[in-house]
């Protein structure tokens, strides 16, 4: 599209390019369902996360399954099994601290798993499902308010108040906007980390569909593993970070 | 060649992708200020690698954020072309 709107007599190469590359990555409507009068799709989005959703469901019916009857003398599958989840308890303990990450462990371990497979679904020939600020926005909401549950719970709402008027009382506006930042800024990184990546990949195999051959993988390797791997810890790192500064000394 | 409003204003938001991405000027500095520090502190104490390492790539990724505003603000204007 953009090649055609500046050249007007020669609707070649440029065009033909330009719009399928367009067409790669964006979020596109699969199937149209009426509801209540107005016209709404499933879109590619809705696919990739009902088929994340599903093999996150069907890997843990397959372990609970196999967890029934856990041994003493562990085989490869409950080795793997029991190393993520150490892995999991490990990483929310040391941040958290012992005494109280069990609550947090199930959230946090859960938006791990999510945000993970998701990132790393483009691998599987998915339009992730992080590269759609409909997805990551909700989860930044979901962070949001944890945090403020946990504020309230254990600082009592005279200390979030006492907070909000940190430095001085007419810092509360300031204070404020600082708060609700934080789910938007946390769900904007994860967001365009990853729509960054499937652009990058769509525009490598639509400008260069003739030499985009074995080097993609290589790509591949960095946007849909390293980044996103890296972007998920970064998820839950900050959303640990908030939770136990809200802790405090509890 | 006639040049209509619409075309002018293709042709600006291309501009205006293109400058919105130098702002991955500033985070590139501090991503490599954060590694030169990291590699500074890994040189002094060796054994700290693993919490030096994970530190590092979370700070990297939070000076990350700023530019990837930027990359929003180009790929609002290619993609969605609000303007046009």
């Amino acid at each position: 599209m953009i090649g055609a709107n500046l050249s007007t007599g020669s609707v070649g190469l440029g065009h033909v390019v330009a719009s399928d590359v367009q067409s790669s990555f964006m979020i596109k409507g699969v199937f149209s369902y009426e509801l209540f009068g107005q016209k709404l799709y499933i879109t590619t989005t809705g696919v990739s996360v009902f088929i994340v959703m599903s093999i996150l469901v069907i890997f843990a019916l397959v372990v609970n399954a196999k967890m029934k009857k856990a041994d003493e003398i562990p085989g490869t599958f409950q080795c793997i099994v029991e190393m993520a989840v150490e892995a999991l308890d490990n990483m929310v303990s040391s941040n958290i601290g012992a005494k109280h990450y069990k609550k947090y462990v199930n959230y946090i371990g859960t938006i791990f798993i999510f945000i993970l497979l998701s990132n790393v679904s483009g691998l599987l020939g998915l339009r992730p499902p992080t590269a759609d600020y409909g997805v990551t926005f909700p989860l930044g909401v979901m962070t949001f308010c944890i945090i403020h549950f946990v504020d309230f719970k254990y600082n009592k709402p005279s200390g979030v108040i006492k907070s909000l008027m940190e430095p001085w009382p007419f810092w509360l506006p300031i204070n404020l906007v600082g708060d609700f930042a934080v789910p938007i800024s946390m769900s904007l990184r994860l967001f365009a980390n990853v729509l960054s990546g499937t652009i990058i990949m769509a525009l490598i195999y639509g400008l260069l569909n003739m030499v985009a051959y074995a080097w993609p993988a290589f790509l591949h390797m960095y946007f849909d593993l390293f980044s996103g791997a890296i972007q998920t810890y970064v998820f839950c790192m900050l959303t640990m970070a908030y939770v136990s500064e809200k802790l405090g000394e509890n | 060649m006639d040049i209509n409003g619409h075309d002018l204003i293709m042709a600006c938001s291309a501009i205006g992708a293109g400058i919105g991405v130098i702002s991955g000027i500033g985070p590139g500095v501090g991503q490599g200020i954060a590694a030169g520090y990291a590699a500074n502190a890994v040189g002094r104490n060796p054994g700290a690698k693993g919490d030096i390492t994970s530190t590092m790539l979370l700070g990297q990724a939070v000076a990350e954020t700023t530019g990837l505003y930027g990359l929003l603000v180009a790929m609002l204007l290619l993609f969605v072309k609000p303007l046009a």
